[in-house]
Formats: C-alpha cells, structure tokens, sequence
C-alpha cells in the first residue's frame, strides 16, 4: 500500500541498494588498480628512489606549472561558461540557436589537432599563455553544455520573487541564479580540471610542461620505471585535492522539482546597443575555437590532393574505432550507473570514497593506467593480454568520470518519489530504479555514453600499448603519420576524427536541449 | 529489457564483435614486427615481402624505448618475432636484457661491420645523420659551431633548439657518453639546459630554427630533407651543418633489427631481415620519402643526400649506446 511513511523514508536497509553499492564497490576496486600499480612501485623502488625522483627541482617545478594552467584556465573556462550559456538562454541575442551549436562544436575536435592547429598558426606562441588558451577553447563544451542545459530549466518563479522583493537584476543573477547552477558548475569544472591535469596532446608543442607532458617523457624514455609512476603518485595527491574541493562546494541540495505545474522558460534580457559588440567578440571567440582547427586541417588536405585519400586504410581504422568507442562507451556508462545513483539517493562517507575512486583515474594520463593493465595482464592473465576486453577495461577506468557527470546531473532531476513509489507497487528494487529513473535519466545517460565515446575515438597511448596486435585507430594513424612529418597523409584521418564525433556532439546537444523544464 | 538482459546482450554483442576481428588476431603463421621505424617505411617492406615470400606480416607501431622496454617487460611470453627501431640504444636495451638471438653470418655479412653491434645480435637497417640546421639569414658559415661541446659554451645561451625527452636525442647523448665520458657528458648536458630552447619533437626544434627563433637546431638530416620534400613550411629558411671530425655532432644513429629468441618463426624472420638489408629492402630508403641513408653493402644512397662515408662520423660500436646512464644523467640535470 501506497503510505506516506513508505514514501518518505529516506535510508534503511533496501536489497536494491546493496546491489548497486556492490557492483560500485567492484568498479572502484577495479579503478583502484593503477593506483595499487603506483603504490606498488613505489614500495618496491625504495624510499631513497622516492625522495630521489619526487623531491627534487623538476618536480617543483611541475607543481607550479600544473597550479597556474588549474588556477588560470579553470576560472576562465567558468567565467565564460557562465557568460556565453547567460547570453544564449537568458537575453535576446541573434542566432542564439546557432551560437549554441557553435560553443559545443569544439568538443569534436580531438586536443591534439587544437595543438597542431596553434603551433601552425601562431609557431611563436608558447608557454603557459598558449597553454591555457587552448586548454580553455578545446575545453570550454564540458563546462558549456552542462552550464546551459541547467540555466534552460532552472524555475523563473524564484528570480520573479526576489525582483519582486526588490533586489537588482545583478544581484538576482548572482544570489539566486549562480547558486542554482552549482551542480552543473561543479561537475563540468570537476571535469575540465581532471582533464588539465591528464592531457599530453593538447600540450605537445605549446612548450609548457605538466605531469602528464613530463610522465609521458620518462615512459618514452624509461618506460616503466619509477619516476614515470612516482610522478604519477604526486598527481594522484593534486586530484584527491581537487576532488575534495569538488564535493566541498557541490553540497548535497535538492534540485528536481515536485508539484502541480512546470516550470516556464525563463524572461530573455535586451541587449540592446550591446547586441553588436558582444556578436563581434563571439566571432572572435569561434574563429580562435572552430576557425584555427578548421583553417589548418584545410591546408593540409589541400597539400595532399586526392592521394592521401587511401581508402582502404582509411575504412579499416574508421571501423575499429567506431567498434571501440561504442563497447567502450557502452561499457563505461553502465559502470558508471551505480556509483552516479548511488552519490544522489544515498550520500554516505563510504560513497563518497568510492566516488573519489571512480574519478581519480581522470587524472592520470592514459601511459599510467595502461602501464598498469600490460603488467598485470602479463604477469597474471596473459591469455589478456593485448585483448580487446582488457582494452575496454582501459577505456572504462580512463573515461568513468565523463560517464559519471553526465549520468549524476540527469539522476538529480529524476524524482526519487517515483523510485519509492515503482518499489511500493512490487517491483523488484532494482527493476524500480531501472523502469522510473533509468527510464528518466536514458537521455542522460546516452548524453554521457557520446562524451565516452568521444574521448575513445581520440585515445592514443592506452589504444597503442593495449590494443591487439594488428589494430590501427584513426587516432594511431594520424600519430603514424605526423611522426613521420606527413601532415597531408594524416590529415584525412584528423577529419574523419572530427566527422566520426559530429553525430555524437549533436546528440549531447540535442539530449541537454530537449530536455524538458522539470 | 532488465538489466540482466542488458548485460547479457552487451556481453555478447563484445564477443561478436571480437570474432569479427578474430582474422586480425590469429598469429599462427603471421610475423609479428614490433615496429619503432617509421610505419610508411616498415608497411612498404611487409608489403613487399609479403608479395615476394608469400608470408604474412603484422606490424605492431611504437616509439623506440618504450618498444624496446615493453619487450622487455613481456620476456620469454613476448609475442614478437622481429623488434626494428629507430636508434641503436633500444636495441641496446633488449640485447642487454638477453633477448635477442645471435644473427647468422650470412645475415649479419649483408651490412658493413661498421653498421653492426660488434656481437653480432642485430643488425642495421637504416642510418641517420646529427646535422645543426641553422638559418641562413642569421648565421654564416662562420659563425658555425666547430663541435658539439661548443654549443654548451655561454656564447651560445639561447640560440639553439633540441628535444632532449625523443629517443632520436637520447642515441645522440649515448654517443657523446662513449666517445667522451661521464663527466664531460654531465657537463654537457648542464650546457644544454641552460643554453638551448628546448622543445617537444624535432620538427618543433627545425620549425624554432626555421622562424628565426633561434640560430639554429641540433637534429637530424631526414627532417630537414622530409619538410623540403613535402611543405618546405619549416625548413625553407634554413641550411645544414654537418659536423664532421669526427665529432660526436657528426654522430650517426643507426637504425637496428633483431630476431628474438623467443620468436616461433625464426626461419620466415631471418628471411625477412635478409630481405630489408638486401637490394630491394634498401631501394626502398634511396627511393622513398624517408631520406634515410641506406646500409647495406654496395646499396649507395638516396642522390639528394650527402654520402655516409663523407661525414667523418665518430667511430662507437653500437653496442656501446648505453641508454640507462644518458637517463640517469638526464634526470640529474632535470631535463627529464
């Protein structure tokens, strides 16, 4: 019977529950993997190694480094998220459905073209300026996205009340707006930070070295040794510090909306004379975006003629990584489905930790994770070992935080109310959750499994070092090719990169678009 | 659908998906090559002696060390038959760990000694040139460095590019360490950090040079020769400078192959080493786009490059390249 003792009853035992924390409590131990990796080596090198390779200048050094582009390109990356989501969801600007497009486009060009594409176009531009720049065009979508989708649906009833008592339009906007926008702020910028501190492509050749620039030097070099993994210990303390900055700030509020009604659009403010000059800076602003890649990629294509064109090469690469992106893609949301219903309906410590196992493999670039994988698989499971399943794993632990943020954000709309009653009426607890708010949560989820597959089609070292043999990637054809200076060669399959993550950035689009005012 | 089902179908969807690939993976006959060389060079040999013998060839793309080590890693379970790198120090490192088979002399007697470790456990394929690619307009030729060890000096502070983290620079240290010590390298190394720009790739280090800058890079030839060949966008301001004297600038790298001992297609692997040091193999470097310089004995070289035998390089036995030591030193100048 439908009681409202039941309805309310917020925590209790629930065999539902204990399910998903089991399967969560699985993929954290498996996330934890490249950690035990590093620890392990650690211990095994000695603490003299350790003072050796971590206590030193360079690693200073990187520290630095790795705080300015974080205290730099963050705040930026939110300032203008924030900016150019108001500008489009909020006031009467022209061609706003376009601009939209245009602010999440970048996503679909994989980082390393952002690089090339800069040191083409600009070859003096280096240092920490050019790193955070392209650091913020290439990842500006991840906070964008979530940033607007939420700016669509927030309730207008709670900014009328506070105009209707009396306070400014600004301070509205930053007593009431902001803070409505914190999820989305902070999972985007939980996002954006984890990918700063693991990228290696997008800073190749903007002469600014991070961890990740610098681990990937000494895995060249060393491959496995110990300042490699060292190195990568130190990042894994720079994340735990970010991740716990993340849960600070994120709160654990309600955010779905109950009740008879819907929520309406909100009111658009008038440009008016300002309608001019802020179109000419968003031109700019997709020029340096959109313009740049596009502009390089062209002259690429147009040195190389119809030659480049080999499509039988071309075809292979372009079907291997659809398949990888799609099982990895598939794979990681379903992973990441306990853990994101898990931090929403019950937050407790334990879930918390095993949360913070779920993203800290963000951080690491892929060399640590898959460095872990080859020496387990060779060591324990050889038959493993240079298989796709193990491939997929890789995937799965580099990609889960994309997975999770997406999957969280669309959890918190769905009401739980729905979930307690489906339960009340008999179904089976996880039969509950899977017909009410999996049901609610599918765009999501599907918005989150593009961003997977996204990061998939443009993976390189994991895919490299992990792959079957015989494997080639249009992310290892392009890497073949520009490593023998053929950028002609290479540019039909940075093309195809971008035309394969077309169809998935417009259904990230789509999915935050079309979601209902809930 | 239940999730048990979802999972089941996802679970054999993952399975169809891998016997669709089974053609790929099966490596029964195929001859696995774990490849550091340039892929366009290493494919354009499979393919051609696949078309000759009939045996085919799986290439599995790397960079030299991490290559070199992941061999390593594998040990007796490795499922490569031939290991082909770029530089000489890779091959060093799996030779040091004993996983190479002791070439036949019919195989080894296909390059000049010179070409070859003097153990006779792999052999050179291919070879590169240290050149100092200066621009023009900045420099004339009497402004050239006369050594190496001079652009470690003060008066070159902030004039030349390199990118000490490639495997391409490290062979270069390792040749320096042979020919003249640890302590002078040390220093050198110090001179580095302190005089050049150091950036990530050496068509970075060319195009630095290129721009105007700095005066000049300490790369090798084939960049030079590959980007006039193709855009000319990096090189089109600048010349070569071949050290010569046998100075350790005038170092030449080779590029090495080896057959490992636990490879279970030795005979198809020796007849694939013979093959790419033989005529057609090296054709392949005079006539291709890579401009490396060929090795093999009367196999003269792509006409657009200056002789091997009138560089004056340094004479080091391969076998010599001492990559763990270049590391360490490197570590300790914080270069890596």
């Amino acid at each position: 019977m439908l009681t409202a003792p039941s309805l309310l009853r917020r925590s209790g035992p629930s065999r539902g529950h204990a399910l998903l924390l089991a399967f969560a409590a699985m993929v954290a131990l498996l996330s934890l993997l490249p950690l035990a990796f590093v620890l392990w080596i650690a211990l095994d090198s000695g603490w003299e190694t350790v003072v050796a390779m971590v206590f030193r200048r360079k690693v200073a050094d990187l520290l630095i480094n790795s705080a300015l582009l974080l205290g730099l390109a963050l705040p930026i990356c939110l300032a203008l998220a924030v900016a150019l989501a108001f500008l489009v969801e909020r006031t009467d600007l022209p061609l706003r459905k376009l601009w939209s497009w245009l602010f999440v486009a970048p996503l679909a060009v994989p980082a390393f073209v952002h690089s090339y594409a800069w040191s083409s176009v600009a070859p003096g531009f280096h240092g920490l300026w050019a790193a955070v720049l392209v650091s913020v065009l290439a990842y500006l979508p991840f906070l964008y996205l979530p940033v607007a989708a939420q700016l669509r649906r927030l309730d207008p009833v709670l900014e009328e009340t506070a105009g209707a008592l009396g306070r400014a339009p600004i301070q509205v906007f930053f007593s009431v707006t902001l803070p409505q926008l914190r999820l989305a702020l902070c999972g985007g910028g939980l996002l954006v930070g984890l990918h700063l501190l693991a990228e290696y492509g997008l800073f190749v050749l903007t002469r600014f070295d991070t961890f990740a620039t610098a681990i990937v030097d000494q895995f060249q070099a060393v491959y496995n040794g110990p300042a490699a993994n060292l190195l990568g210990g130190v990042l894994v303390l720079v994340c735990f510090a970010l991740l716990l900055l993340e849960i600070a700030l994120r709160g654990d509020e309600r955010y779905a909306r109950v009740g008879s009604g819907a929520a309406r659009p909100g009111r658009r403010h008038r440009l008016g004379r300002l309608a001019w000059p802020v179109l000419f800076l968003l031109i700019g602003f997709v020029g340096l975006t959109l313009g740049v890649p596009a502009l390089t990629l062209g002259r690429w294509l147009i040195q190389g003629g119809a030659g480049i064109w080999r499509l039988d090469m071309i075809g292979e690469a372009l079907w291997q990584t659809i398949l990888l992106a799609l099982f990895g893609a598939l794979l990681t949301t379903l992973a990441a489905f306990p853990m994101a219903w898990l931090s929403i309906r019950r937050p407790s410590r334990l879930q918390k930790l095993l949360e913070a196992s779920h993203y800290y493999v963000g951080a690491l670039p892929g060399v640590i994770v898959a460095l872990a994988l080859v020496t387990i698989a060779v060591r324990f499971i050889q038959p493993l070992y240079q298989s796709v399943p193990t491939l997929l794993l890789a995937y799965m632990l580099m990609f889960l935080p994309r997975a999770l943020v997406g999957l969280r954000a669309s959890i918190a709309q769905a009401p739980v109310e729905l979930e307690r009653v489906a339960a009340n009426l008999g179904r089976p607890p996880l039969l509950a959750i899977w017909h009410t708010t999996l049901r609610l949560a599918a765009p999501g989820a599907a918005a989150s499994a593009a961003l997977v597959a996204l990061g998939i089609a443009n993976e390189l070292t994991g895919t490299l070092m992990l792959a079957p043999n015989g494997t080639r990637t249009l992310a290892m054809r392009f890497w073949s090719y520009t490593s023998e200076l053929n950028f002609a060669a290479a540019a039909p399959y940075a093309v195809l990169m971008v035309a394969l993550s077309l169809p998935l950035v417009v259904l990230l689009r789509l999915e935050a678009d079309g979601r209902p005012a809930r | 659908m239940s999730p048990l089902h979802f999972l089941l179908t996802l679970g054999l969807s993952v399975a169809v998906a891998t016997m669709a690939h089974a053609p790929a993976w099966a490596q029964d006959e195929r001859l696995v090559i774990y490849n550091a060389q340039h892929e366009t060079l290493a494919q354009e040999w499979a393919s051609a002696f696949t078309e000759q013998t009939g045996i085919p060839v799986i290439l599995r793309q790397g960079a030299d060390l991490e290559v070199a080590n992941q061999i390593v890693q594998e040990g007796a379970n490795s499922p490569a038959d031939l290991f082909l790198t770029e530089n000489s120090p890779a091959m060093v490192l799996v030779d040091n760990a004993g996983l190479f088979e002791p070439l036949p002399a019919d195989v080894l007697e296909a390059v000049p000694p010179q070409y070859r470790p003097g153990n006779g456990h792999w052999i050179g394929i291919a070879a590169r040139s240290t050149v100092f690619a200066y621009n023009a307009s900045r420099l004339t030729k009497n402004d050239l460095p006369k050594t190496m060890a001079e652009l470690a000096e003060p008066q070159w502070q902030g004039r030349w590019a390199a990118s000490p983290s490639g495997a391409d620079f490290q062979a270069l240290v390792a040749a320096y360490l042979a020919l003249e010590g640890e302590e002078a390298t040390a220093q050198w190394l110090e001179g580095l950090k302190r005089n050049a720009v150091i950036v990530r790739g050496n068509r970075a280090a060319l195009a630095a040079a290129n721009n105007g800058e700095v005066d000049g890079a300490l790369i090798y030839h084939y960049y030079w020769f590959g980007d006039r060949a193709g855009t000319d966008e990096n090189s089109n301001k600048t010349e070569l400078h071949y050290f010569g004297h046998e100075d350790p600038g005038a170092f030449v790298s080779l590029s090495g192959a080896g057959l490992l001992a636990s490879s279970q297609h030795k005979q198809s692997a020796l007849e694939f080493l013979r093959f790419i040091t033989g005529a057609k193999g090296q054709a392949a470097l005079r006539e291709g786009q890579s401009f490396e310089y060929t090795v093999g004995l009367d196999q003269p070289a792509n006409p657009a490059l200056v002789p091997l035998a009138e560089l004056d390089a340094p004479q080091i036995d391969p076998a010599q390249l001492d990559n763990r030591k270049v590391i360490e030193l490197m570590i300790a100048a914080d270069l890596l």
